[in-house]
């Protein structure tokens, strides 16, 4: 009958294939769950389950290696009184706010300087890529020591340039600190950016560059009216990812300053780490954490939505 | 689209931007170089140029391999992130292909969800999946991450490989349909040895984010013989204050290395799946 069925499908004029219409789609159907069924159950299971899990934690006082007790919604108004939680909030959208702006720019900047034809371009290509690819936690590694308090490299040279010995104690200072992580955050994310902008770059027609050259247009004015619109849509999409991951950032800021000094540099990923890893309170540490949630819940909608229309 | 410009008009559009942004790049790659190789004397002292290298020695790395662990992390890296990306591909593939070829009531939803889950931190999973790995009894074992790693490779696996299916021609399929060969024989015979291309691509990608994963090691693996080299480097080459810098960097550059030669063979194939993955879906 399948295989039938489908030659007849393929053979037969358009009245039959109606009538069998039914069966073959039903097929699909089934091949199509059977096949799905073992991705979606692990999903389910270590997805699913946790997300759901983490709300009913969220919702317990639950310290750790104890059974939990429901305690309704009193970890948040724990975090709603706590000054530490704000601090972290404003914190968090500092970092995101500022390093998503850096990367954006320089982003920008690095696509348009790369959209030009010179020797060994490639190689540059890849090489400008590596602070991408290199685990996070060992390019941070050397970040630490580039900043170190006594042996810093970079003081080394300020003070060469004229700034008064020892120079700035950039992870013990509060304000040094975030600065710090929102550079490092930059400097690993904006290859992605400038590579991603320049395949949108590339795919700009050149006619319409020469069009625009024929109508009187200067290179600030064919950027804007012509190069601009045209990446908006590729901007937004990375502009969206590069906000999600950095405003969940973890590993960059747990390595480098530990959240610290005193909570200048903590984040709701590290916040939540400190309370349920550190102190052992896996309820009060969910419910951080799911702070987050609306947020990227918002964000994660807009890209999903965005990503299915592009 | 740029030609026709003097040389210093090229120097400021082309070479300064790029040279600058290179250098930006670069330097701290540089850095963890020469620190690696310098002796101590070398390193703590204020009053040596610092920025070159005056008495090379590979003391940090004989070190690095002799007195720490670090042959077991990068075995436990590579073997973790091996599994796991093979896990992921498979998995992947069983969610992109129905999702790029059949028609089924509920295959928007799907395709949704995956991107969703694809596109969700692991710092809102991380408490309550640790209890469960506990429940589990896989604490300090590398089942620990191998199972776990999948969550999110598995998501973006399927996602790149949707996109990548999704220009795959139609034609061959059909033809072997019509010559009664069943879906499953279609698929694997067929269709699969034709995407080689997308499964390097996402295979690749796969591999690097398993290498670069960090808060679940740290949280499942807290004995040194379990442990990949991130966690390994920060957890024990840093001693309370104490700070072995010499055999930090000598520990992140070699941690870098497979990810970097990898990254070298198919620098290609990476970045087009680099533009394709968040741009075409």
């Amino acid at each position: 009958m399948s295989v039938r069925s489908e030659l007849i499908v393929a053979a037969s004029p358009p009245a039959r294939r109606t009538a069998s219409h039914a069966s073959w789609a039903d097929r699909q159907s089934v091949f199509s769950w059977l096949m799905m069924a073992p991705p979606l159950l692990f999903l389910g299971a270590l997805v699913g389950y946790p997300f759901c899990y983490g709300i009913l934690l969220s919702l317990q006082d639950r310290p750790v290696a104890h059974p939990g007790t429901f305690v309704g919604l009193k970890n948040f108004a724990a975090n709603f009184n706590d000054p530490i939680f704000w601090r972290v909030a404003l914190n968090t959208f500092v970092y995101t706010g500022a390093a998503t702006l850096l990367k954006m720019v320089g982003g920008l900047a690095l696509a348009l300087a790369m959209n030009q034809r010179f020797p060994l371009k490639n190689l540059v290509r890849a090489l400008l890529l590596l602070p991408f690819i290199v685990p996070t936690v060992l390019s941070t590694v050397a970040w630490m020591w580039i900043l170190d308090p006594a042996f810093s490299v970079l003081n080394w040279v300020l003070v060469l340039v004229g700034v008064p010995k020892p120079g700035p104690s950039w992870l013990g200072n509060p304000i040094l600190a975030m600065v710090s992580i929102i550079v490092i955050n930059t400097w690993r994310g904006l290859p992605f950016y400038g590579i991603t902008l320049l395949a949108g770059l590339q795919t700009v027609p050149p006619e319409l560059y020469e069009a625009a050259t024929i109508d009187g247009a200067s290179g600030w004015q064919r950027f804007r009216y012509v190069t601009l619109p045209l990446l908006q849509p590729i901007i937004l999409i990375v502009t969206l990812f590069s906000v999600i991951f950095t405003f969940a950032d973890f590993q960059l800021v747990y390595v480098l300053t530990h959240g610290g000094p005193q909570n200048a540099t903590q984040l709701f990923a590290t916040y939540a780490f400190d309370i349920a890893m550190g102190a052992g309170q896996l309820g009060l540490g969910a419910s951080v954490a799911l702070t987050m949630l609306p947020a990227l819940a918002l964000l994660i909608v807009a890209l999903t939505i965005y990503l299915r229309r592009g | 689209m740029v030609t026709g410009y003097g040389p210093v008009e090229r120097l400021v559009r082309l070479w300064l931007p790029v040279g600058f942004f290179l250098v930006l790049a670069l330097f701290p790659f540089y850095w963890m170089a020469i620190t690696s190789l310098k002796p101590n004397s070398e390193l703590y002292n204020r009053h040596v140029m610092p920025l070159v290298l005056h008495h090379p020695t590979l003391k940090h790395y004989i070190d690095l391999l002799t007195q720490t662990s670090f042959l077991t992390w990068t075995w436990n890296t590579m073997l973790v992130a091996v599994v796991s990306t093979a896990i992921s591909l498979v998995l992947g593939v069983m969610l992109a292909y129905p999702l790029a070829r059949m028609r089924f009531a509920g295959a928007g939803l799907i395709a949704m969800t995956v991107a969703a889950i694809y596109l969700v931190p692991q710092p809102l999973l991380f408490i309550p999946l640790a209890d469960v790995i506990n429940r589990l009894g896989l604490g300090n074992t590398l089942t620990a991450v191998i199972l776990t790693y999948p969550t999110m490779l598995v998501p973006f696996c399927a996602w790149l490989l949707l996109g990548y299916f999704k220009t795959v021609p139609m034609e061959l399929e059909e033809a072997a349909r019509i010559d009664g060969a069943s879906r499953l024989q279609t698929m694997r015979r067929i269709f699969l040895p034709l995407c080689t291309p997308g499964f390097i691509s996402a295979g690749i990608f796969a591999f690097t984010l398993s290498q670069n994963e960090f808060l679940y090691a740290l949280i499942f693996l807290t004995k040194s013989s379990v442990r990949t080299v991130p966690v390994g480097v920060i957890a024990e080459l840093i001693r309370g204050d104490v700070f072995y810098w010499g055999q930090l960097m000598a520990g992140a550059l070699l941690g870098s290395i497979p990810v970097a030669l990898i990254y070298s063979f198919f620098v290609e194939h990476y970045v087009a799946g680099l533009t394709s993955g968040s741009v075409k879906g």
